[in-house]
């Protein structure tokens, strides 16, 4: 097959795009411009955005012996990603931007353009399996939990599957970088990805504030509706939090408080106690399927963040939406978080939560 | 077999190059040293200081060596408005052209943003060409101008500008004129002296020298603030260790360049016409960029053919004849391996869209018949394949 290797500058990309040439296939390597101001130059990289992320992925390319090319998705990332991640804050939900980033421009942008231009398909270094199964191609979680990173991948439908590859998931990731040593690429030492790639910094707020301006309101206790502090946009918090409040808790009665509600249109944060966190029914929509539409109701597990676990569950799709019972209550769960169902170590899908409540 | 369409960018060496540079290298001294090393090494230094002020119409003494065009281009441009601000500190603007390389408009933007300068631009017409009354115009309305600098001829859409005329007005008007003559050198009629400009950029590796060695050519009495600071080698305005092995390969490359120059310039228009009819004929409403004439190697560079696929993205293209043997440009090679719309298209009135999908096609001394048929084949196909990705990012 005709592949195009996605390489971000980092180990996995590098050694996944290795495995699809041992295996056979014609490979090109990508590396994806995702901002229009590359001209960065920063010490540990976090996977997209630097001109030495480039580099480094032409540097593999040409040890491997294959033709590499950078493609600009600049624009389509900003108004699919990055837009997205602020306007999805500003409405007081928190998304998860490499889910978005998956869908809309690794396995639609690239792979599309990939297709148009002849190519099979797309392979990049997500932990993750693509097992044969009775009905077709399906999507399992990796063999090293520790980096399994189906949960992000869960946005993928079956014909975005059809044409993905994603050589690792067999394989632990001590082992990709030992592979990577051994094939004498110049990355296998290189400091693994993590947080937001347009997030320099991983302030994720500060980023917000640029993006969104300061907008000072109220902070509320959830139960005595008291107003008991400040804040500089409701935008900079998230279903869960409890660092960063800047309440005085003396003031309270000395138990820890958390975020319990974020109140974008009055601009309002409602804090309460950890008890008040728990819930273990899950409203979503914007459903993805990786393989048939389950029909009624299917026992699943539920998983709601990158590296969060596994809960028993059953899901029940219904049109356009979907409730998922958790067999036990999850806490700190937003709005926007994408709820990834499992059968066994396959995906089934995946939906954005739009609400979540206790069952009655 | 791949066809090189990407001449612009870089030539090939010229085997008689390669063999004076590989002699020379294989020389010990230091030109600058007063032992008999150095002084054979010297002894090339000025042999090959003549032989291209020869094949550029100069004197030896107005030849100032440097790494190449980037670095002319900067002492040209900030060299002069530095010393001419010295004398006069109300002389800080700068008349240049928005088609200009980024070797000339970096160092504009870097003096008006850092410096304190100002900027007229010299806007082109949709062929790209720079008035001359337009010139006339800025140096009348301004007597605050510190230098002019335009280019010979255009690196992306080959337009050749009127250079000895825009040269004649700067003189009238008692300001240094510069051009950036790069692009003009392996077919144009290029003579310094004649050109009345005072200062001119050339570089060895797009005339079949190596890369990393190039010229200023400036007027005995052009005043220019060093940009580099050292020893002082040459005229104390540039400093550096002499590249014997490099310089002594620019003379040979040149000096047959220029040799060979005529007849080479028409033997590449007729393969470019060849080339623009073909793609014109194919019927994938390409259009040629600019102004072009079969048979015009004189408004537009002879080897140069631009072409703008609609619907298609550049980078696509570019992937699509690379993976076909065909290697060539959507623009000038210097972006960062991220494709951004022309500034050159976009100043000569194109629209970012149009922009998008440009390809640049430049032949030289090694291209041949098969290179065009090459070419023509890929297009076809490269076309409907790249506008069906075309739509999608």
């Amino acid at each position: 097959m005709r592949v195009v290797a996605a390489m971000s500058g980092g180990v996995d990309s590098a050694v996944a795009a290795a495995r699809m040439i041992d295996a056979g296939h014609d490979v090109v390597g990508v590396h994806l411009a995702l901002s229009r101001s590359a001209a960065t130059l920063r010490e540990s990289a976090r996977g997209c955005c630097t001109i030495e992320d480039a580099g480094d992925a032409r540097r593999v390319a040409d040890r491997l012996g294959i033709p590499f090319y950078v493609w600009d998705l600049a624009e389509r990332f900003e108004r699919d990603v990055v837009e997205d991640f602020v306007a999805e804050y500003a409405a007081g939900r928190t998304p998860n931007p490499c889910l978005r980033c998956n869908e809309t421009i690794k396995f639609a942008g690239l792979l599309d353009k990939a297709v148009a231009l002849g190519f099979d398909a797309v392979a990049t270094g997500h932990y993750a399996q693509v097992l044969d199964g009775p009905d077709g191609r399906e999507l399992h979680r990796a063999v090293d939990p520790a980096k399994d990173q189906s949960y992000v991948l869960g946005v993928l439908d079956e014909a975005q599957l059809a044409r993905a590859f994603f050589p690792l998931g067999d394989t632990v990731k001590s082992d990709v970088r030992d592979e990577a040593a051994a094939r004498g690429l110049s990355v296998a030492k290189k400091p693994d990805s993590h947080d937001i790639c347009f997030v320099a910094d991983g302030d994720t707020r500060g980023y917000l504030t640029r993006r969104l301006g300061e907008q000072r309101g109220e902070l509320v206790d959830a139960v005595s509706g008291e107003v008991v502090g400040e804040h500089a946009g409701a935008y900079g918090f998230t279903v869960g939090q409890r660092r960063g409040l800047g309440v005085d808790r003396s003031r309270l009665d000395g138990e820890p408080r958390y975020v319990v509600e974020v109140d974008a249109p009055r601009n309002r944060v409602v804090i309460g106690t950890a008890d008040l966190l728990g819930v273990d029914v899950l409203d979503g929509e914007h459903l993805r399927w990786c393989g048939p539409v389950p029909d009624g109701e299917v026992a699943v597990g539920a998983q709601v963040r990158a590296h969060g676990e596994e809960v028993p569950a059953t899901a029940r799709v219904s049109g356009d939406t979907v409730a998922v019972r958790l067999a036990r209550r999850l806490r700190g769960v937003a709005p926007g978080q994408s709820v990834v169902l499992y059968q066994g170590t396959r995906v089934l899908g995946s939906a954005t939560v739009t609400g979540t409540r206790r069952a009655a | 077999m791949s066809a090189y369409l990407d001449h612009a960018a870089t030539t090939p060496m010229l085997p008689a190059a390669v063999d004076a540079f590989v002699e020379s290298a294989r020389r010990v001294g230091n030109a600058s040293s007063l032992h008999t090393a150095g002084r054979a090494a010297r002894k090339v230094i000025e042999e090959s200081r003549e032989r291209i002020a020869g094949a550029l119409g100069a004197r030896p003494s107005e030849v100032v060596f440097t790494s190449g065009g980037t670095e002319s281009d900067n002492l040209a441009v900030k060299g002069t408005w530095a010393a001419r601000r010295d004398e006069d500190p109300a002389r800080v603007r700068v008349v240049t052209s928005g088609i200009e390389h980024h070797a000339v408009l970096d160092p504009v933007e870097y003096l008006v943003e850092r410096r304190g300068a100002t900027v007229t631009w010299l806007e082109p017409d949709r062929c790209g060409h720079t008035a001359v009354e337009d010139l006339r115009a800025a140096l009348e309305e301004a007597d605050d101008v510190a230098v002019v600098s335009v280019m010979w001829a255009n690196n992306e859409v080959g337009t050749v500008q009127p250079v000895a005329e825009l040269a004649a007005v700067a003189r009238e008007h008692g300001v240094p004129f510069h051009t950036d003559a790069i692009q003009a050198l392996s077919h144009l009629d290029v003579r310094f002296e004649e050109s009345g400009a005072d200062l001119m950029s050339v570089t060895a590796h797009k005339v079949g020298g190596p890369v990393g060695v190039g010229a200023l050519l400036a007027r005995r009495d052009a005043r220019l603030v060093p940009q580099l600071h050292g020893g002082g080698q040459e005229r104390q305005v540039r400093s550096g260790t002499l590249d014997v092995a490099g310089v002594h390969a620019f003379a040979v490359a040149l000096e047959q360049t220029v040799a060979t120059r005529d007849v080479e310039a028409k033997r590449v228009l007729t393969l470019r016409d060849r080339l623009v009819e073909g793609a014109l004929a194919l019927d994938l409403g390409i259009t040629v960029s600019g102004c072009w004439r079969a048979g015009d190697g004189v408004g537009r560079l002879p080897g140069n053919a631009h072409l703008l696929v609609p619907g298609c993205e550049g980078d696509s293209l570019l992937y699509l004849l690379d993976a076909a043997g065909v290697e060539c440009s959507t623009g000038s090679a210097c972006q960062a391996g991220v494709p951004q719309p022309s500034h050159v298209l976009l100043a000569m009135g194109y629209g970012e869209k149009e922009a998008r999908g440009a390809l640049r096609l430049t032949l030289g001394h090694t291209s041949t018949d098969a290179d065009v048929d090459a070419v023509l084949a890929a297009l076809p196909g490269v076309v409907e394949r790249a506008r069906r990705a075309g739509g999608i990012a």
